[in-house]
């Protein structure tokens, strides 16, 4: 593996005072690596993201990606990284050209018209270029958010829940071209999703938060097998309902 | 500031208009209906007053320049809810877009609206009631250019006002200006406001460039409420700006960007 990509250090979220939604989390990933951020609702996987693309600012600890602070140099590393979430859509009103030329101008893309005509057929949604997005389907609606954020061409991609309400074929769909942009490109992605297959196939590395700390970090096969669970999902089960003092493969934390 | 990315916003404001009649529509009929009812109701004050000889002038030019603040300001906070709407804001921000690109691009939107309906509604008053716009003479365009940053300040404070209290409060991109507008001396002079209201007036800009326009159709020289309304609109910019700069990092801190963007 590369380069860490993105460091986080004690990173600590407050929207209400003295009720962290993310608690001196500490991580970081490294160029082509795919860390599946995991937990139950509330865990602060979401806002993870969004302290990561600078939407919401730390109440305190260290954000670097490639090497910059943020959220200080913003437009720096947004510039050259991406997001796709299914609670982010494009707007309906426009096509799907329209939202896609208006991005590939704000990331100064160059050819913009040829690389949208591009992803989009690679994406299998290219006979809909000229409709308006309201009137795609789900899935077509969840490959054109992953096409937004491939415009630039992404050494990061963030992607919070992306095959979220995709049926089963087009989900795979959208693994398979994640699988193979991570082969091809070397992207480096960190993905949020209920759907443990999803982070099965996807992710390199899974980190398993509740309550906005770490609970439990390592690969997929590595995690299970600590916790002498079936499948991720299983573990997942487990994890978020049992105590933790009482999960034998948990990591201590010594301020808790 | 990247004028590539004002760009691609000032287009995706446009694309909205381009593909919607109804939009398009609502752009034009408004500002029309304002001015047939003040444009019939002066003709019918002439008909029975006949010492106000240049009614018609007042308050249809009073319209048409009231419009300008209008659709400045309605550029920006309708450009603003447009990404609230289409729950696109978190796009937007997760894109490099600067906040004063953003702001920048719904001023753009802002002006591209004024001189669109200022030209229409100036033709549909000549041809209806024979009022010509240029006779208000040289003074015009720093008028108009007047009343533009005072729709800019107006426009940029109601986003942020926006920002803070989310879609709940939307409907102040309509009711912020509409609020102004008694305190304005938009349809009559500040001499028919009593008199503790004065102070209030005049510290309004739009209020000096009325007074002027009034002061320029009777022949006058509207040039020092002109530089009065110009250092005034200096100062609300700058205060406007502040407050969107404050309210912003607020949004950022408190997670209300991401709430509204996904409300």
């Amino acid at each position: 593996m590369g380069e860490f990509v993105i460091s986080v250090e004690e990173l600590r979220k407050e929207f209400l005072r003295d009720r962290p939604v993310v608690n001196g989390l500490s991580f970081s990933l490294r160029r082509g690596e795919a860390l599946g951020l995991l937990g139950p609702n509330g865990a602060g996987k979401t806002t993870v993201i969004h302290l990561l693309l600078g939407l919401t600012t730390p109440t305190s600890g260290k954000i670097t990606i490639f090497g910059l602070p943020m959220p200080e140099k913003r437009v720096e590393v947004l510039e050259r990284l991406n997001f796709a979430s299914a609670y982010a859509l494009l707007p309906s009103n426009l096509t799907v050209r329209q939202n896609l030329m208006t991005f590939a101008r704000l990331y100064g893309v160059a050819r913009p018209r040829e690389k949208i005509e591009r992803l989009l057929s690679e994406l299998e949604i290219g006979p809909r270029i000229d409709q308006v997005t309201g009137q795609l389907s789900a899935g077509e609606a969840a490959r054109l958010s992953l096409c937004k954020a491939l415009l630039n061409e992404p050494e990061i991609l963030l992607l919070d829940e992306p095959t979220a309400g995709l049926d089963p074929d087009i989900a795979d769909k959208v693994r398979q071209l994640l699988r193979r942009l991570r082969a091809e490109r070397g992207i480096a992605m960190i993905y949020t999703s209920h759907n443990m297959r999803d982070v099965e196939e996807v992710c390199d590395r899974v980190l398993f938060l509740r309550k906005g700390r770490l609970l439990v970090e390592g690969s997929p096969e590595e995690v299970v097998r600590s916790f002498r669970c079936e499948d991720l999902e299983k573990l997942f089960i487990q994890l978020a309902r049992e105590r933790k003092q009482d999960l034998p493969g948990a990591i201590s934390e010594e301020h808790e | 500031m990247s004028r590539g990315r004002i760009w691609a916003l000032v287009l995706r404001y446009t694309y909205v208009y381009r593909r919607s009649v109804l939009r398009i529509l609502e752009i034009f009929f408004w500002p029309a209906v304002d001015l047939l009812v003040w444009g019939f109701l002066t003709l019918y004050l002439e008909q029975r007053e006949r010492e106000l000889p240049s009614g018609v002038t007042f308050l249809v030019g009073a319209v048409i320049f009231w419009d300008v603040i209008y659709r400045s300001q309605q550029g920006i906070t309708i450009s603003f809810l447009e990404d609230v709407w289409s729950r696109n804001l978190l796009n937007l921000f997760s894109a490099p877009v600067r906040v004063s690109e953003f702001v920048g691009a719904t001023c753009v939107v802002g002006i591209l609206k004024t001189v669109v309906v200022g030209l229409y509604l100036a033709l549909l008053a000549f041809f209806l009631y024979r009022f010509n716009l240029l006779a208000v003479g040289p003074s015009l365009l720093p008028l108009f250019v007047n009343l533009l940053l005072m729709g800019w300040a107006l426009g940029i404070a109601t986003t942020a006002l926006l920002l803070r209290w989310g879609q709940a409060a939307e409907a102040l991109a309509w009711a912020v200006p509409l609020a102004i507008q008694p305190f304005a001396a938009v349809f009559y002079p500040v001499s028919a406001l009593p008199s503790w209201l004065h102070p209030l007036a005049w510290a309004i800009p739009a209020t000096h460039v009325f007074e002027g326009m009034r002061l320029a159709l009777r022949g006058g020289s509207a040039w020092s409420h002109l530089l009065l309304a110009t250092l005034l609109n200096f100062v609300y910019l700058a205060l406007a700006g502040l407050l969107f700069s404050f309210l912003f990092s607020e949004a950022r801190r408190k997670g209300l960007l991401v709430k509204i963007g996904t409300q």
